[in-house]
């Protein structure tokens, strides 16, 4: 089966475009397998975030799929069309990725308020 | 993206590198003895590695539920450990386990309990019920909350996510801090320490199949290797035996299977419907006859059948309970019916496929009772470590000794920087941040595919069963895929969040413990717990001993060790 990913990408503060990439699936298969597939096989700079992969443990793999925000890594791909955008309520970082650490563990709060 | 020249620049009584269970603890242990701490993640604090995708049991000899002993546990563990345990580092394993299970008890962890007491269950290869878990295969994500909430409590720690290490910094033959990429913005960072702690996990992902999280590829080896520090053990790697194989399952730990099995008697079936484990158990002088194999004999079981053509079709064992009524089902997996409906799948109806798939390192960066490794001033903890459980893991282990050694390893890194003051030099950084600003902007190879290609290598000619043919091959793909890869950064884009930059980071170190694990496989012609050479088959008493890897300029060294000798 194929499905076409039609992917939300650029950095903060340039114009966004929508690159489509096509990938063949077994049902079954996540979003992620997805993702992960088109960097493997088409377009290796393509950002997104994720960790565990299977356990949806990470909590990293957020993100707009067909509107709606979800993990990339529990929702199917499906034949057809499948938009994904980066969360829209997070500071974009690049295509996929946003900045989704607690404040607190990041690193201009480590050199701000830094003993050393 | 070509990393931006500027850089930031931090300083600190102890760096943490990486924060899964050992890293986490060993900041908290820290900073407990007065140590300014910075932990440092290349993912999210406390969701990056394998410890938020534990979903089982943790072993300690608490005596809970049935009297007990640590010298029991750890009798459990050399044995599992196929007489190859660092015996000092497996006793203190068993002996501080109850402490910290006791110690993370009182911070709410909730280690499921029964009758007022906390509840300790049985696993394979240990001789009691001793292994405490936090129901519903919860384990994992309550010890990571628990952690991360006492780290949001303590003071004088400074969590920096998205910082991914890339070496170790070493000035006069002692480490006085690392060279990192912040990934979301690209900026170079230093960071000036008095001691670093490498809490890296494991290196699981070099594997095709494996239940490893992206961050996985044996970092804190290759970090320790060109600090000068030495691995041991590296040829052991663990393959969990029924690791989740089809139909897809999205959503849950791959390892998922093993509490049910042995609470409902999953059976394991080859492709003629038979069940197998019974003729692979009489093997097990461990066994005696009971219906019990210990990893590396499950592993070893399903893997012969499915060479003997007797695998399911997608190259594995089918796991049934259709032999379990389905009332039984949901009582013993409860929720989890849901969850595996939502997959598509009915326990009552049909069987699953598994096959051993890579799953914990028992070997790793070789350290003494405090936890510190041959360079002064660099400790490592956790996975990342090796020697504590020999040739074979017991189940349970590894979260036990992620608390363990990192608490004793952040203690002991605080007692070391507070008997020093801070040593900096910009040439104890050059070189990386050299190699981080020859990143160029190159379009092949494909950095993802190379990382496939790695995978597949480790897979079929490292994997769980080894010749000397398939090893030399490994070793002599290993290299040409460095070749091809060359010795500058490639990066995709300007800006942060480079994943082609981040590719080949991990690359350089992927390739560099890839061979840190066949070149000592090679070597070791008998076959031990996890290792099985197929043209040495059987155990050789003339191997109880360790090898030690070291790096010697750009070549890999090997030693042998006698098992007696300390470190
Ligand atoms: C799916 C699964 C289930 C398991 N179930 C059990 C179980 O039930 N019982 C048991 O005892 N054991 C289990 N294990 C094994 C056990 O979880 C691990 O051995 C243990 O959690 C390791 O803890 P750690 O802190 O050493 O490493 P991890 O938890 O893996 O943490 C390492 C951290 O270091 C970070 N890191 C890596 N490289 C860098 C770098 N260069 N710079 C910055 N950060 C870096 C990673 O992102 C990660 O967050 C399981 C393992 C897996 C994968
Ligand atoms: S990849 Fe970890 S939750 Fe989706």
């Amino acid at each position: 089966m194929r499905a076409v990913l039609a992917i939300q990408r650029g950095g903060p503060g340039q114009a966004s475009r929508v690159d489509s990439f096509e990938v063949e699936f077994e049902p079954g298969q996540s979003v992620l397998d997805g993702l992960r597939l088109v960097r493997r096989d088409q377009d290796p700079s393509l950002a997104f975030r994720f960790s565990c992969i299977n356990a949806n443990a990470c909590k990293e793999c957020m993100m707009l799929i067909d509107g709606a925000v979800d993990y990339a890594c529990t929702v199917r791909l499906k034949e057809g069309v499948t938009t994904l955008s980066p969360l829209p309520k997070k500071a974009l970082l690049r295509d996929l990725v946003t900045e989704i650490a607690p404040p607190d563990e990041r690193l201009d709060r480590a050199t701000n308020n830094g003993a050393g | 993206m070509l990393p931006e020249t500027a850089t930031t620049h931090l300083k600190t009584d102890v760096l943490v590198v990486g924060a899964g269970g050992a890293g986490m603890y060993a900041a908290l242990e820290a900073a407990r003895a007065g140590a300014d701490v910075i932990l440092a993640e290349r993912s999210l604090i406390g969701r990056g590695g394998a410890t938020v995708m534990a979903q089982m049991t943790v072993a300690a000899a608490l005596g809970e539920q049935t009297p007990d002993h640590w010298e029991h546990h750890l009798a459990d563990t050399i044995a599992a450990g196929r007489d190859l345990c660092d015996e000092r580092l497996a006793a203190i394993l068993c002996e501080d386990g109850p402490r910290r299970i006791r110690e993370m008890d009182a911070w709410k962890v909730g280690w499921a309990r029964e009758d007022g007491h906390i509840r300790q269950v049985q696993a394979p290869g240990h001789d009691r019920p001793r292994c405490v878990y936090v129901d519903f295969l919860s384990t994992g994500p309550a010890v990571s909350r628990t952690l991360r909430t006492r780290l949001n409590d303590a003071s004088g720690i400074r969590r920096i996510g998205d910082l991914l290490i890339v070496d170790i910094a070493v000035h006069d033959g002692a480490a006085c801090g690392a060279t990192a990429l912040h990934i979301s913005t690209g900026r170079i960072v230093t960071i000036a320490a008095k001691a670093v702690i490498i809490a890296t996990g494991g290196l699981t992902r070099l594997y095709r199949r494996n239940s490893a999280s992206s961050n996985m590829g044996g970092d804190g080896y290759a970090l320790a290797l060109r600090a000068g520090a030495e691995l041991i053990d590296m040829e052991f790697v663990q393959f969990f035996p029924i690791g989740h194989l089809a139909p897809r399952l999205v959503g849950m730990d791959p390892i998922m299977w093993d509490p049910f099995r042995y609470k409902l008697g999953g059976k394991l079936l080859n492709s003629e419907m038979r069940e197998f484990e019974e003729s692979y158990a009489s093997r097990d002088i461990r066994s005696d006859g009971r219906y019990v194999l210990t990893r590396d004999l499950a592993t070893y079981a399903i893997s012969k059948e499915v060479e003997a053509g007797r695998g399911s079709p997608a190259g594995g064992a089918y796991l049934s309970f259709q032999h379990v009524p389905p009332d039984e089902i949901r009582r013993a997996f409860g929720p989890v019916v849901d969850r595996l409906a939502a997959n598509g799948i009915d326990l009552a109806r049909q069987p699953v496929e598994v096959a051993p798939i890579a799953h914990y390192h028992m070997g790793g960066i070789r350290v003494g009772e405090t936890l510190e490794t041959r360079v002064a001033g660099l400790f490592a903890c956790g996975e990342a470590i090796g020697g504590a459980n020999g040739a074979n893991r017991l189940s349970g282990n590894a979260i036990t000794e992620a608390f363990v050694f990192g608490a004793r390893a952040g203690h002991h890194a605080a007692l070391h920087a507070s008997k020093q003051s801070i040593v900096w030099s910009p040439d104890a950084v050059g070189p990386t941040m050299d190699l981080l600003r020859r990143a160029t902007r190159r379009d092949t190879p494909n950095t993802a595919a190379v990382i496939a290609s790695v995978q597949s290598v480790m897979s079929d000619k490292v994997g769980p069963f080894r010749t000397d043919g398939k090893l030399r091959s490994a070793i002599e793909s290993l290299a040409a895929i460095g070749n091809e890869l060359g010795s500058d950064p490639i990066a995709s884009s300007p800006g942060g969040v480079d994943p082609v930059l981040v590719d080949w980071l991990d690359l350089r170190n992927m390739l560099l413990v890839a061979q840190a694990v066949a070149l000592p496989a090679l070597a070791r012609t008998e076959s031990r717990g996890a290792h099985q050479r197929e043209d040495y088959p059987g155990l050789d008493d003339g191997w109880g001993i360790h090898q030690i890897v070291e790096l010697a300029g750009a070549k890999l060294n090997i030693k042998a060790l006698s098992r007696r000798v300390a470190a």
